[in-house]
């Protein structure tokens, strides 16, 4: 294995439509892709262009939003992770692997492989003259972004609370029903800006969140630097391994598969060396993730 | 380019920036440049070429031009386009092919393949990036229909990895050449076979929408005003001439789909899309390749000023039964896929906005119902600010196809005119047993789909995993 292990990032274009973008057969590139990144990545961090379409209208108020917009998004997204982080708590040296430690805190078993990003806050440079932010405020919305599997602070469901302990977890109901609460596998919170380290994490910590086989002292980390991020006093980003692709993944598996079953399309890519028995592998492949997620 | 009772078989290279096309009657020509020079004044790239009282100089169309009889290619050889075509790339006998399929496929074909394969490979040598042929012929006659088909044989042979869209004209209901059935249902075989992608027209269609132009445009209410400055220009006279000569005018009308068909790969845009992508998204079955083609608005292609329609009402009549290139109802038919093609000052959020509004009026099949393609260029066509092509692959074709059959099987069963094929070498009656079972078997395939229509759309049972 190299020092630094194979990460790839995705950038999906499916539900596209929201952006004004259609390609028939995005829903079998989307498949084909995914199972090959799959097989040959370590992690894959996964943006869905709808969400960040939301972020641009509802968040940042563009009204006529372009490629730029969503761009400039997905790179603030990117920004808030990688931008460099010191390296322990109280330690002035930066992080020499942010990769690798990335992996190590979130990607514990190779099957589970689904990383995403929120971020706290979003907005507009002119929203911004007029907010001014706690860490706890900031902190609670992300929780509950987590848990209920938002994408952003607006329109965030607060009824949706973690299973009881005792109770049988809301999550291991079969994918027919709606999944409401989002468990994890791990999560890692970048905190930055002014008094970071006043920061309160303890409902990050909580067993609940999790999945039973990792205790939360492993699977929740936090990366904290003092150093603000673009234009925000306060910041934070939460890169998790949980349930949160589960849906929009089946979804894209079921269209593809309708098509797959009709053989629409299917000669388009044979031709170019692509058999059938490669689109049943990577539809097998899949639906075990997201049979293997659904049930955590 | 089509005259009644002879065709003309022209084929583009692209994908040179420059496009264009020649409409040899009246001096109409159309000319689609580098964007930054979105006016009649060539901007030449590369030599420094220029235009010289009116005429292009130094620029050469990618095309070979090949017709079994002299006038028509002689005519452009003596009209303003002169310069654009060389004799290289012109392949011409003198007495045709007397509208029969036979002579053109079978005689002709065997006696210009060695020159046809010449001047392709000449003409292909001098693209940087060859991506498709266009082949532009029609179905009825002997030439375009023969000749025309033979020529996808011959592409496909040398050219393998290079597309292949066809631009037929079906012959009309009263077509005056008596053969054209048989003409067309063998041509129908080597499209079945041999292309990639068909866009099929019929006259009449392209009649009607010349007359629904002219109506608009001699109505005198809307202010409409022959635009001094425009795409469409001649010395001899304005759009009000198109009486005298239909064809020009319904020319121009396929001139413009090409134009469309191709700006997107040869001009900027936020959505590009190249021809292989047409083919790739519209194409889900290699038989069903034959897609309805509608322009809108449809003053842009024509020279006139109409104050511009609100933009939406573009999108409605693009799948409106009146603006089809053939005749053809999409809205009442099965769609299996639908490519959005649109040029100008038109923003994502309006495609958006109007496919959203418009898609539960049309069916599409339980596979493929958001079977969206779309393509946004932002060059629009010169003197306008925006433009739709929209190109179906819908069950609306069928129809067409069931006539043809019919009109086959009714000169068929007479033997009526089939020893002017059979004494051809090479020409059995099997040919055309072979040609109405291809047919045949192709709307087959349409009927089976649309027996889908009224079926409610379920999901197919998944693959089933061990946890």
């Amino acid at each position: 294995m190299e020092i630094w292990p194979a990460f790839k990032l995705l950038s999906k274009t499916r539900f596209g439509k929201q952006l004004g973008v259609w390609v028939i057969v995005q829903n079998y590139n989307s498949i084909l892709t995914l199972s090959h990144l799959y097989r040959s990545s370590d992690a894959l961090l996964v943006h869905e262009n709808d969400a960040v379409h939301k972020i641009c209208a509802k968040l940042m108020n563009i009204k006529q939003i372009s490629f730029s917009d969503i761009n400039q998004v997905l790179a603030h997204q990117l920004g808030s992770v990688f931008q460099p982080t010191y390296s322990a708590e109280g330690s002035f040296h930066y992080r020499r692997n942010p990769l690798g430690d990335l992996m190590e805190n979130l990607v514990p078993h190779p099957e589970f492989k689904m990383l995403g990003v929120r971020n706290i806050p979003q907005m507009s440079e002119n929203s911004l003259a007029y907010s001014t932010f706690t860490w706890a405020g900031l902190l609670k919305h992300l929780r509950q972004m987590l848990i209920s599997n938002a994408k952003m602070e607006e329109g965030i469901d607060w009824q949706i609370r973690p299973p009881l302990p005792g109770l049988p977890s809301l999550s291991k109901m079969s994918l027919n029903k709606e999944l409401h609460f989002n468990t994890s596998i791990a999560n890692l919170l970048i905190l930055r800006g002014k008094d970071v380290h006043s920061a309160d994490l303890e409902g990050f910590k909580d067993p609940a969140l999790y999945t039973s086989w990792l205790e939360p002292v492993n699977a929740f980390n936090v990366w904290r630097t003092q150093r603000a991020f673009s234009k925000y006093e306060k910041s934070a980003a939460l890169v998790s391994n949980s349930q949160f692709l589960v849906k929009p993944l089946d979804m894209i598996v079921g269209k593809a598969w309708n098509m797959f079953a009709s053989k629409a399309y299917v000669h388009q890519y044979t031709k170019f060396g692509i058999e059938e028995e490669d689109f049943l592998d990577s539809f097998a492949l899949l639906e075990q993730v997201v049979a293997s997620y659904c049930t955590l | 380019m089509w005259i009644p009772g002879a065709s003309l078989l022209t084929k583009f290279l692209l994908p040179s920036p420059l496009l264009v096309m020649a409409n040899p009657f009246t001096e109409y020509y159309i000319v689609e440049t580098q964007p930054g020079s979105n006016s009649l004044l060539i901007r030449v790239v590369g030599d420094g070429g220029s235009i010289s009282k009116g005429k292009i100089c130094s620029l050469k169309a990618r095309a070979v031009l090949i017709d079994m009889e002299e006038g028509v290619v002689n005519e452009i050889l003596q009209g303003p386009l002169r310069d654009v075509f060389d004799s290289k790339q012109l392949i011409t006998d003198i007495s045709g092919s007397g509208n029969n399929w036979a002579v053109g496929h079978k005689v002709f074909g065997s006696r210009y393949q060695e020159e046809i394969l010449e001047k392709l490979r000449k003409s292909a040598e001098h693209c940087d990036c060859l991506q498709c042929f266009f082949v532009i012929h029609s179905m009825g006659g002997g030439t375009g229909s023969g000749l025309g088909t033979y020529l996808l044989k011959v592409l496909e042979d040398e050219f393998p990895e290079v597309y292949r869209f066809v631009t037929s004209v079906y012959p009309s209901g009263e077509d005056d050449v008596i053969t054209s059935p048989y003409n067309s249902i063998l041509a129908m075989k080597e499209l079945n076979e041999h292309a990639d992608c068909v866009l099929p027209i019929d006259n009449q269609s392209l009649f009607d929408i010349i007359s629904k132009i002219d109506l608009v445009v001699n109505s005198g209410k809307l202010g409409t005003t022959i635009k001094p400055k425009s795409l469409v220009t001649s010395s001899a006279g304005t759009f009000k001439k198109w009486q005298e000569k239909p064809f020009d005018a319904m020319n121009n009308i396929v001139a413009n789909l090409l134009l469309s068909l191709t700006s997107s790969a040869r001009f900027e845009g936020s959505l590009n899309m190249d021809l292989n992508e047409i083919s790739m998204n519209l194409v889900p079955f290699p038989q069903l390749h034959y897609l309805v083609s509608s322009l809108t608005p449809l003053y842009t292609l024509a020279d006139v000023n109409v104050p511009p329609r609100r933009l939406d009402q573009m999108f409605s009549d693009a799948f409106s039964k009146d603006h089809q290139l053939i005749r053809a109802d999409p809205k009442h038919s099965l769609y299996l896929a639908c490519a959005l093609m649109v040029r100008g000052n038109v923003q994502i959020s309006d495609l958006r906005r109007n496919i959203e509004r418009l898609k539960p009026s049309l069916r599409f099949v339980s596979w493929n119902q958001e079977g969206w393609k779309t393509s946004l260029c932002s060059v629009p066509p010169v003197g306008h600010s925006h433009s739709l092509l929209a190109l179906a692959n819908n069950t609306c074709v069928k129809p067409t196809f069931v006539e043809l059959r019919e009109r086959f099987l009714r000169l068929y069963k007479k033997k009526a005119h089939l020893h002017h094929y059979l004494q051809i070498e090479g020409m059995e009656e099997s040919c055309f047993t072979e040609a109405e079972s291809s047919l045949s078997a192709l709307i087959r395939e349409y009927n089976q789909l649309d027996a889908t229509k009224s079926r409610p759309v379920e999901d197919l049972p998944r693959l089933s995993v061990a946890v």
